[in-house]
């Protein structure tokens, strides 16, 4: 059976818009035993556990599987736009807290790319098979979202970032507090850099954001994620 | 011009006065802002808070407690207390600003004073105003602003006279017709009469569900209406009728005496009038020489500086910058600028490029928030618009729903950045 999927897989990787391999499934499987499994199940009969069932992944929307409890956090990501597609889910599963920042998700993230695209691969395996999973994506395709180390070690002008960070706060509360739009004060660093990133390149959904962090410069970015990391105006 | 020259001779015989109490203090440089809503308490904290005491910051403000004109719809509406919308200058005064309740009467440019009603004259090295708007009398034929907004109420500037609207809408006869008078642009506020015109048919459609709203509009286009009229479609059926210019809505004249609006020479008896007339930059701003013949006072994009002083800047409605709407959210976003500009010149502190941003949302029925937003950079003609988004008409519940809460978010955001 197996062999016959993966076959049917190299024949349409010919035509353009296919699906195509992003990564070693046969590892990925591994990869999810030892970091997903707890939690999360897949395939025929996969039903929510701590986490929700993983079938279908691909396409669907952020905390839209049916009795499951999302976070405030992860429900207000699906409600703006955030569907699961590689790059996204790439995203989440590098660092889940910066993409979704109030995620109840647990987990610190998979660092190594390559065993983030071979856990895709085998999630895939489960969003590729239309008799068994319906709202299937087969063809969502990685671009690049990833920072080179230099835009990561840039070290931001905290004063600069006082100045940026008070157009932010026309809507993100200074001391923290969040009465319908999440509080960004304190965060560390790196995380805020990849989220502002993540906003740049539209990975994440939210229009304001992606405007807002579209015309911030690597270094503005930086500035921000300076200031905002001391955690206090 | 009558109220011009009563208004300079007031300020003229007050500062004559040699009993007129003056303020002068040490050798610190001495701000003075004029008006304390969303343009002029963001300065003014912001340059208290950024300068740690090196400027003397001073508030000048008539009402000592600040009714918010965003959100005032959703008061209307129901969604929200008539207190939610009050802000206090307490914090502000305990940050470091001299908060003065009382009303700018004159501004004397080459001598660097404000005078106020109550007689006290402060002295300024740089002056921020940041007056809002006021009405263009004769701007709607039959109504003026002191004569008729007790009958038909503008509610434009909140506070009593958005209480009294509410009132009058709760009080129509049932089957009853609400008209409004909906302004020309410029305005404070694009989207907000048709927000309003949402708010008030919610609030008929439960309470009143066969009357009628008429908007009477000289405008052939506005703000996010595709989004209004997919909601009003949706949401209140055939309640509100749009009278474009097409149809007279250019050709308004209002009878406050006999309840009646006349449409291009008709006649249609009306159970309460709502007249947003024409608007121009607030009285202090004409009165300190820094409007031009649009009403409005014409600013540098970069800084927000006066084009006619180089000791004043202008924010908010008051201003001709260029492309950012009259917003609460667009007077916050150039009160930084203005801020940091400011303290550049009076300390030294470093400059950084100005950038500016805008969001409104707007609320068309419950949990059916929309919105629209642009960023915005400066260029040597205007402040000029970069990048923008509205919401689509069709988007699903869920997504209007999370709109209308992070519409929340940003209330108590944006007056936590003004008052602290």
């Amino acid at each position: 059976m197996r062999s016959v999927r993966l076959a049917l897989v190299l024949a349409i990787a010919a035509i353009p818009a296919a699906a195509e391999d992003i990564g070693d499934a046969a590892r990925g499987a591994e990869v999810f035993t030892r970091h997903c499994k707890v939690c999360h199940q897949i395939g025929e009969g996969a039903v929510n556990r701590v986490g929700p069932h993983l079938d279908g992944v691909f396409g669907r929307k952020a905390g839209s599987v049916s009795d499951f409890n999302y976070s405030k956090s992860m429900s207000r990501m699906g409600a703006d736009g955030l569907i699961w597609t590689l790059e996204t889910l790439d995203a989440y599963i590098e660092n889940p807290k910066a993409l979704v920042t109030g995620t109840r998700m647990n987990f610190s993230g998979i660092p190594a790319a390559e065993d983030r695209a071979a856990l895709m691969a085998f999630l895939r395996d489960w969003s590729d098979r239309p008799q068994d999973i319906p709202e299937s994506e087969p063809t969502a395709r990685k671009t690049d979202p990833d920072l080179s180390p230099e835009i990561l070690a840039i070290a931001g002008d905290p004063d600069y970032g006082e100045y940026l960070a008070s157009e932010c706060q026309t809507c993100h509360q200074a001391d923290g507090s969040d009465q319908g739009i999440p509080s960004i004060t304190g965060w560390p660093t790196e995380d805020f850099v990849i989220a502002m990133h993540a906003y740049k390149q539209k990975l994440r959904p939210h229009p304001v954001m992606q405007m807002m962090a579209g015309r911030l410069n690597e270094e503005e970015i930086a500035a921000l994620a300076a200031f905002f990391a001391t955690g206090n105006q | 011009m009558l109220n011009r020259r009563i208004f300079l001779g007031t300020g003229i015989a007050a500062s004559a006065l040699l009993t007129a109490p003056t303020v002068w203090g040490q050798a610190k440089p001495k701000v003075v802002v004029i008006g304390g809503g969303a343009g002029g308490a963001t300065a003014a904290r912001y340059l208290a808070k950024d300068s740690e005491g090196a400027v003397e910051v001073t508030l000048v403000e008539a009402n000592p407690i600040y009714t918010t004109c965003f959100f005032s719809n959703l008061y209307l509406g129901g969604f929200r207390d008539f207190e939610s919308l009050q802000h206090g200058y307490d914090k502000l005064a305990g940050g470091g600003v001299t908060v003065i309740n009382d009303m700018a009467t004159a501004v004397d440019r080459a001598a660097r004073t404000v005078t106020l009603a109550g007689g006290t004259v402060l002295p300024y090295d740089r002056l921020i105003l940041s007056p809002g708007i006021d009405f263009k009398d004769g701007s709607v034929p039959g109504w003026s602003a002191d004569a008729h907004a007790e009958i038909m109420p503008h509610a434009y500037k909140a506070g009593p006279q958005t209480q009294l609207l509410k009132k009058m809408v709760e009080e129509m006869p049932q089957g009853g017709t609400f008209a409004m008078i909906a302004p020309p642009n410029p305005y404070r506020c694009p989207p907000g009469p048709y927000e309003r015109i949402s708010m008030i048919a919610h609030v008929l459609k439960e309470k009143n569900p066969t009357a009628k709203i008429l908007v009477l509009d000289p405008k052939d286009k506005y703000s996010k209406q595709a989004l209004f009229e997919e909601g009003w479609q949706k949401h209140y059926g055939s309640m509100v009728e749009w009278i474009g210019p097409d149809f007279g809505g250019n050709a308004v004249e209002v009878r406050p005496d006999t309840m009646e609006v006349v449409i291009d020479g008709e006649v249609t008896k009306v159970d309460c009038c709502n007249v947003i007339p024409g608007q121009m930059a607030g009285k202090i701003a004409a009165l300190a020489g820094v409007t031009d013949d649009s009403g409005w006072a014409p600013v540098d994009p970069a800084s927000m500086k006066s084009k006619m002083d180089e000791n004043i800047w202008v924010l908010g409605d008051s201003s001709a910058q260029g492309d950012m709407p009259k917003s609460g959210f667009s007077a916050n976003s150039q009160a930084k600028v203005a801020a940091m500009t400011i303290r550049a010149e009076l300390t030294g502190s470093k400059a950084f490029p100005a950038k500016y941003s805008n969001t409104c949302w707007s609320l068309i029925a419950p949990e059916d928030g929309v919105k629209v937003g642009a960023s915005y950079e400066p260029t040597p003609e205007k402040i000029a618009s970069v990048e923008s988004f509205i919401s689509e008409v069709g988007e699903d519940a869920a997504l209007r729903k999370a709109t209308y809460e992070e519409s929340l978010g940003w209330y108590a955001g944006i007056t936590a950045d003004m008052f602290g």
